[in-house]
C-alpha cells in the first residue's frame, strides 16, 4: 500500500466517525469535551455554528452519528451524543452576543420558501452578510415540519421559538400566513436569488383500497393529523386507533394519539419489526407508552359498517429476502386478520410537491417530480434558484436540511457576487498536538468503562395526559458528566512521523485493542489479514507509513483505536504523539 | 494521564485451544522506560504462553533484581509469581522447581543479576539442568542505577558518561554451552519473529533452556557509541530465523526444498530452522561455541536456536525425585512412620 496522505483533510476527518457521519459534520468530540469541562455555553457555540439547532436537535435529530460510534465496535452502546447536545443547549448561559455580527445591508435580496430548517440555515448563514431575506411560510410561524410535525412532548415549544428567533431576530423579514402560489410571480418580483425549502408536505394516502370513501370521517393523512393537532384544530381521538406505517411520523402520530384520548392505539405495519423506518428509540418510547407494533401485516381494506368505519383487514405476510437482499413479502395465505378501530391514521410515507412551480419558469424537473440540482452546489436548472431540505432530493431529516442549507447560503452568497458557485473554499483543518508532559495530555486520554446512561423520563400517567408535557427529561450535571466522559475523544488523533521511529515495537505491544503492526507492506485486501487482530471491517482505513529501516511499515487499523495516546506516550522518540484535528465545514459566514 | 491501560480489548481477539483469549496472558501496565527492549520481549512471553496454550495459573515466573526483573509484574497476571533477591532467583526456581515440578518455570533475570551479582547461581543452575526457561534481558549496562556498564558490555562500547568499557564481556551463551545447558538460544528484542518461536520452543524444552536477548536500554544505552542500541544491534545481528510448531498442530507451512531443516523435539514439536542456518547443527556443542567465536570475532551477534540436545533429562531424573508435586501428597506419604526412619536408618549401618 502507498504511504497514507494524512495531508489529504478527509482522512482524519473520515477517523471522526461521529462527525463524519453528521450530515452538517459537527465537532461531536470538540462539544462532548467542553460538556465535561461545564462549559456548556462553549459547547453550545461549537454546535450553533455547525448545525444551527442543538436544542431542537438534541431531543429530534435523527442521530446517524450514534450508530457510526466508535464506542459502540468495542462496547455494546455508543455514546449518548444527540442527549449531551441536549445538554449543552439545557445549561447554556447567554449565547445571543457570540452571535455573528450583522453587516450593513449589502444591496442584496433574497426569497427564502418555506420557514422550515433548511431555508432558516440559509437565513442564519446570510443574514450577518448584510443580505435582505424574506422569508415566506403558510404556517402562522416559522419551523416548518419542526413546529407542524414534530409532537410538543418531544419538542417543547419554547426550545422551538427560541432557536428559530435567534435567526428570525437578525433581521429576515417574514412573511407568515401566506402560501407562495407561484413561482412565476415570485420570479417577477426583485429578488436576487431564490432558495426552495418547502419541504415534503404530501402525505402518502391509500386511495385505492376499499373502504377508504365510504370510511373518510375516520381516516386521515398522519402528517396532516399531527399539524392540526399542533394548530390545536383536533384535541381528541376515537378510544381504539390504528396506526398505519413504520415511520418515525407513525410513532409521532400513536403517541400523540395516546395523549388525545386513545385507549387502544396499534401500530400495523406491512414490514419486518427490524425493518421498520422509524429509529430504536423512537419505536421504544412507542412500546413504553403501551402501543403494540404488529409487524407483517399489509392492509387489504377499510372496514365500513352503516357508513362508519369499524376496523381493518389485513393479509399476514412473510419477508423473504433474495440473494441480493431485496425484500418481498409474500402472503401466509391465512384468512384475513381483522383489527377493530374507531380511526385510522395513514403515515406510510411522504412526497415531494411542487405545484406552485410552473414548468415555464426554466425549473426543470426529473421524471420523479424531482428539481434537477447540482448535489454540491444546490443550484436548480434555473441559475438563480436553489432548493434544500426536504424540497431538494426527497424526506431525509432536519440536521440534512442544515447541512443543504448551509451549502445553498455558500452558492447563493457566490451567485449574488457574480462568483462561480462551483468556487467553493474547502473545510478549515487543524492539527495541534495534545503534549503538555510527561503522562499528561490536554484531553482525558483514560478510558472509562461506564455504560451508557438512561435518559429520565417523566413519569407516564402525567405524560399521556398532556400532549404538551415533555417526556424527556435530559441528564443533569453529573450524569451528562459521566455520560461526556464516555466519548472517545476519536479527534485526537494518532499521528505518525516515520523518520523518528527506531522500530523498538513499544507502541505495538501496549496498544489495548491491537491497532499497530509492524509487519512487511503487501496490497491492502492481503495486509488487512496478516495484522496483529485482521482488519475485517472494510469501512475503517488503514494507516500506513513509508518504510522503515528494517524495510518494514507501521500499519495501523483505525478501527478500534481508543485514542488513549497510550502509543504515544510508550514512544521513546515521539515518533507518535496525539494531534487534536479541527475539521470545519466552511460556510458563508463565519463565527470568528 | 494516561497511565491507565484501558480495559477494552479488540473484539476480534482470538481465542486459543484452552478457550483463554491473550488479555489474560497480560500483566500491568508496565512502569519501565518508553521504548525499553525489555517491554517486547514481555509482549513476546504473553504470545508464546497464549499460543502454547499454557493455562495462565500453570505457570510460575521467578525473577531477582533489576529493570529485567520488574517485569514479570508485566506479564502473566493470572500467574504465580516470586520476585526474589538479587543475583538468586536460580535457589528459588529449583526450590520451587522441586516442590512442584507440574507448572511451567520461567525465570526472568538481567546481565547484572545473570553475569555479575548472580553469576555463581546462574552457573549452578546450568548444570543442573533444572526444568525451566531461563530468559535474561541484556543490555549491557545497569539501567536502574543509571546505566553503569555491566559485566556484558562489549569492549570498546561507550557508556553514556562517555567511559569505554575496558574488559572482556562474559558471553552468557558460550558460558551455558560450556555448564552443558541442553537448550540455547540467543535472540533481539527487537525481532519478535524469531523471539515468540525460541521461546515456544525453550517452553517445550524438558530441562534448563536458556535465551540471552539483547534488549537495548532506551535510556542509558541507545546512544551512538553503545554496542547495544537499538541500530547497531540490528546491524550486527546474524539472524537465523525459525518456526515453532507444537506437536498438537498438524504442519501446516511449507517450505522449499533446501532453505529449511527440521528438528524434532521431544514430546514431537518441530523447529524449522530457515535459511542462513541450513549448515548450522543445532545439536553440535562444539559447533556451535566457534559459530558464536566465528561470528563475534567478525563484529557479528549470532541469534536463533543455538543449541538443543532433545534427550535431554531434568533435575528430577538425576535425583529420581517423587513423581507428584508436594503438595498432592498425603501426610502418609510425606511423613511415612518411625518404622520406615527405622529401617532407613537400619540400612545406613
Amino acid at each position: 500500500m502507498k504511504p497514507t496522505n494524512i495531508s489529504n483533510p478527509e482522512y482524519f476527518h473520515k477517523v471522526v466517525d461521529c462527525q463524519y457521519a453528521c450530515p452538517a459534520h459537527t465537532p461531536v468530540p470538540e462539544y462532548i469535551r467542553l460538556i465535561a469541562q461545564q462549559r456548556y455555553s462553549d459547547a453550545y457555540m461549537v454546535n450553533w455554528e455547525s448545525n444551527v439547532f442543538p436544542g431542537i436537535l438534541g431531543r429530534t435529530c435523527d442521530r446517524p452519528c450514534e450508530p457510526a460510534c466508535r464506542r459502540a465496535r468495542v462496547e455494546e452502546q455508543p455514546v449518548a451524543i444527540c442527549r449531551l447536545k441536549r445538554v449543552a443547549a439545557d445549561f447554556k448561559g447567554e449565547v445571543t452576543s457570540r452571535f455573528p455580527k450583522i453587516a450593513p445591508k449589502n444591496g442584496k435580496k433574497i426569497a427564502l420558501v418555506g420557514a422550515g430548517p433548511a431555508s432558516l440555515t440559509v437565513a442564519r448563514d446570510l443574514a450577518p452578510l448584510g443580505y435582505e431575506l424574506h422569508i415566506y411560510d403558510d404556517q402562522k410561524k416559522a419551523g416548518g415540519f419542526m413546529l407542524s410535525q414534530i409532537p410538543s412532548f418531544r419538542l417543547p415549544q419554547q426550545v422551538l421559538d427560541e432557536e428559530v428567533g435567534y435567526i428570525l431576530d437578525m433581521g429576515v423579514v417574514t412573511h407568515f400566513n401566506q402560501y407562495v402560489e407561484s413561482m412565476g410571480s415570485l420570479l417577477q418580483q426583485d429578488y436576487d436569488a431564490i432558495f426552495v425549502g418547502s419541504g415534503a408536505p404530501r402525505g402518502k394516502d391509500l386511495p385505492d383500497l376499499p373502504g377508504r370513501q365510504e370510511g373518510a370521517d375516520n381516516i386521515a393523512i398522519g402528517i396532516d393529523w399531527l399539524s392540526s393537532v399542533a394548530f390545536e384544530h383536533i384535541d381528541n381521538i376515537g378510544e381504539s386507533v390504528i396506526v398505519l406505517g413504520g415511520g418515525n411520523t407513525a410513532m409521532d402520530c400513536c403517541r400523540t394519539s395516546r395523549r388525545l384520548g386513545g385507549k387502544d392505539v396499534k401500530v400495523i405495519v406491512r414490514s419486518p419489526f427490524a425493518d421498520m423506518k422509524a429509529s430504536p428509540w423512537e419505536k421504544e418510547d412507542a412500546i413504553h407508552e403501551g402501543i403494540p407494533i404488529i409487524d407483517n401485516h399489509v392492509p387489504l381494506e377499510f372496514v365500513v359498517e352503516n357508513g362508519k368505519l369499524v376496523g381493518m383487514r389485513f393479509d399476514k405476510v412473510k419477508a423473504v429476502y433474495d440473494e441480493n437482499g431485496k425484500r418481498s413479502l409474500i402472503s401466509l395465505g391465512e384468512a384475513p386478520a381483522f383489527y377493530p378501530c374507531d380511526d385510522v391514521l395513514i403515515a406510510i410515507g411522504q412526497e415531494n410537491a411542487f405545484p406552485w412551480i410552473e414548468n415555464n419558469v426554466g425549473i426543470e424537473f426529473d421524471k420523479w417530480g424531482m428539481p434537477v440540482l447540482d448535489k454540491n452546489t444546490f443550484q436548480s436548472s434555473r441559475a438563480n434558484v436553489f432548493f434544500g431540505g426536504d424540497a431538494a432530493f426527497g424526506p431525509e431529516n432536519i440536521i440534512t436540511a442544515v447541512a443543504h442549507g448551509h451549502q445553498a447560503a455558500i452558492s447563493i452568497d457566490l451567485f449574488c457576487k457574480g462568483e462561480s458557485v462551483q468556487d467553493r473554499l474547502p473545510p478549515q483543518t487543524n492539527l495541534v498536538s495534545q503534549k503538555m508532559g510527561i503522562h499528561e495530555w490536554s484531553y482525558d486520554s483514560s478510558t472509562t468503562d461506564e455504560d451508557r446512561k438512561i435518559v429520565p423520563l417523566v413519569e407516564l400517567t402525567s405524560a399521556l395526559q398532556d400532549r404538551k408535557l415533555e417526556v424527556e427529561l435530559g441528564f443533569d450535571v453529573a450524569t451528562a458528566f459521566e455520560e461526556a466522559e464516555r466519548c472517545l475523544n476519536c479527534d485526537v488523533q494518532t499521528v505518525f512521523e516515520e523518520e523518528k521511529c527506531i522500530e523498538c515495537d513499544a507502541c505495538m505491544d501496549i496498544c489495548p485493542t491491537s491497532c499497530i503492526t509492524f509487519t512487511a507492506n503487501g496490497e491492502e485486501t492481503e495486509l488487512r489479514e496478516r495484522l496483529k487482530v485482521a482488519a475485517n471491517n472494510l469501512t475503517q482505513d488503514l494507516y500506513v507509513s513509508d518504510n522503515l529501516p528494517t524495510g518494514k511499515v507501521m500499519v495501523k487499523d483505525e478501527d478500534v483505536c481508543l485514542h488513549c495516546g497510550l502509543c504515544a506516550e510508550r514512544c521513546p522518540t515521539a515518533a507518535w504523539d496525539m494531534q487534536k484535528y479541527w475539521y470545519s465545514v466552511t460556510k458563508a459566514c463565519s463565527l470568528e | 494521564m494516561t497511565y491507565i491501560k484501558p480495559n477494552f480489548r479488540h473484539p476480534n481477539l482470538p481465542v486459543n485451544d484452552l478457550g483463554y483469549r491473550k488479555s489474560d496472558y497480560e500483566g500491568s501496565i508496565s512502569t519501565l522506560c518508553a521504548g525499553c527492549g525489555h517491554d517486547s520481549i514481555s509482549t513476546a512471553i504473553i504470545d508464546a504462553c497464549f499460543e502454547s496454550c499454557i493455562e495462565p495459573h500453570r505457570i510460575a515466573k521467578l525473577s531477582g533484581i533489576g529493570c529485567s526483573s520488574k517485569t514479570p509484574t508485566y506479564f502473566l497476571g493470572k500467574s504465580h509469581g516470586f520476585n526474589s533477591v538479587h543475583g538468586r532467583m536460580p535457589s528459588v526456581a529449583t526450590g520451587a522447581n522441586l516442590a512442584n515440578r507440574e507448572l511451567t518455570y520461567i525465570g526472568v533475570s538481567g546481565d547484572g543479576d545473570s553475569a555479575s551479582i548472580g553469576m555463581g547461581q546462574f552457573v549452578h543452575v546450568v548444570r543442573r539442568n533444572l526444568n525451566m526457561l531461563y530468559i535474561v534481558e541484556n543490555n549491557g549496562c545497569y539501567g536502574l542505577t543509571k546505566g553503569q556498564d555491566s559485566a556484558t558490555a562489549d569492549v570498546g562500547s561507550v557508556s553514556k558518561s562517555g567511559n569505554t568499557n575496558a574488559f572482556e564481556p562474559i558471553d552468557l551463551v558460550s558460558t551455558a554451552l560450556q555448564m552443558g545447558a541442553t537448550f540455547v538460544g540467543r535472540s533481539f528484542s527487537g525481532d519478535k519473529d524469531q523471539l515468540e518461536p525460541l521461546i515456544k520452543a525453550a517452553l517445550a524444552h524438558k530441562g534448563f533452556a536458556l535465551i540471552d536477548v539483547i534488549s537495548p536500554c532506551v535510556t542509558f544505552n541507545n546512544h551512538e557509541g553503545s554496542t547495544k542500541n537499538y541500530r547497531r544491534t540490528r546491524e550486527d545481528v546474524e539472524a537465523m530465523p525459525l518456526d515453532f510448531v507444537p506437536m498438537r498442530e498438524e504442519i501446516k507451512a511449507t517450505y522449499s526444498e533446501g532453505t529449511t531443516k527440521e528438528v524434532c523435539m521431544h514430546d514431537g514439536s518441530v523447529i524449522h530452522l530457515h535459511k542462513a542456518n541450513v549448515d548450522f547443527d543445532v545439536h553440535d556443542r562444539v559447533g556451535a561455541l566457534s559459530a558464536i567465536q566465528r561470528c563475534k570475532e567478525q563484529g557479528r551477534i549470532l541469534t536463533g536456536l543455538l543449541y538443543m540436545d532433545p534427550d535431554s533429562e531434568d533435575f528430577h531424573v538425576a535425583l529420581d525425585t517423587v513423581n507428584k508435586p508436594l503438595s498432592r501428597l498425603s501426610e502418609k506419604e510425606l511423613c511415612p512412620g518411625s518404622k520406615v526412619l527405622d529401617s532407613i536408618n537400619d540400612g545406613l549401618r
